[in-house]
């Protein structure tokens, strides 16, 4: 949790937006939504650059809620909170980060994903959005993946990622995303 | 056939299924956590829709905002209304309504044009 918040800080320009640790529920996910909306209004951010923004708010929110879901099945970790922040740089550069617990086998293949996904470029992501949506079954949650490829579509700049092990079962996963101003 | 009508809520848009007009419309947001089960009744109301349907079906699809499970819904929405355009027992046209400023909405339209065999316009409007 604390490496998070050292990188965070490290950031040039870091100017932290707003911060929450906890357990994501849909009524918090609409509040920090409420909020981080308003805050994007009065910025006068360029309704297209809100827009992008607030898309991948959404995305990475609704992951940390339904990967939370997940997580109530596994005892030990029902009561692990998520970690979110958002910061917006002098230069309009958005950054968002999320924090979450992990079990250690689950790992590989979120990595492999997240890999894929950052050798992309915009065209590619673009075919493996179209691709997911139009072939894989609908996931129990409804998401499918999806969110994670429609983020980095949107944000336009490649994750950044680390897996800190926690004990033999678990990690702490956290997740860097840039949203480049348009 | 009943009409199908949710009022607009935050996170979800304002849903309005007229039988007698064959028109389906979304407005709004579409941001819920389960989308399968805030589509649900618009599922239900196309499937039954499709058995009679009118002999043009106008879907308006005006969304601000829609997250990626919605974005599965709106796509077996479709994937039903190809259906029925494909057996000519209704010719079906999907306008998308984006704003003018929102090249990513536009470009959201154009993937589902690009999956889906069924006549689409793009409609800008101004904001």
């Amino acid at each position: 949790m604390f490496n998070v918040f050292d990188f965070y800080e490290k950031m040039e320009d870091g100017k932290i937006m707003l911060s929450f640790k906890g357990v994501i529920t849909p009524d918090l996910l609409s509040s920090i939504l409420q909020i981080m909306e308003s805050k994007l209004d009065n910025l006068g951010e360029e309704p297209r650059q809100r827009k992008k923004v607030y898309n991948v708010l959404v995305e990475c929110l609704q992951n940390l809620y339904h990967h939370g879901e997940v997580l109530t099945s596994t005892p030990a970790l029902a009561d692990k909170a998520s970690l979110f922040l958002i910061g917006r740089n002098d230069n309009g550069l958005y950054r968002i980060i999320t924090g979450n617990y992990i079990l250690n086998k689950s790992i590989p293949e979120l990595k492999s994903k997240i890999e894929q996904i950052n050798a992309m470029n915009r065209e590619q992501l673009k075919a493996y959005y179209l691709q997911t949506l139009n072939n894989e079954f609908y996931s129990e949650k409804g998401g499918g993946g999806l969110g994670i490829i429609d983020i980095a579509r949107k944000s336009g700049q490649k994750f950044d990622y680390s897996f800190s092990k926690v004990d033999e079962e678990f990690s702490f996963f956290s997740l860097v995303i840039t949203v480049n101003n348009v | 056939m009943d009409n199908l009508f949710i009022p607009q809520e935050n996170k979800t848009p304002l849903v309005q299924c007229n039988y007698a007009l064959g028109q389906i419309q979304f407005n709004g947001r579409s941001i819920p956590e389960n989308s399968i089960e805030f589509y649900e009744p618009v599922f239900k109301w196309i499937d039954n829709y499709v058995l009679q349907p009118q002999k043009e079906t106008q879907v308006n699809i005006h969304l601000e905002y829609f997250n990626t499970s919605t974005s599965k819904c709106l796509l077996d929405i479709f994937k039903k209304l190809y259906q029925m355009h494909q057996a000519g027992t209704s010719k079906v046209l999907i306008t998308w309504i984006y704003e003018e400023d929102d090249e990513d909405m536009l470009e959201a339209g154009e993937d589902y044009q690009a999956l889906i065999m069924l006549p689409f316009a793009m409609k800008k409007v101004s904001t």
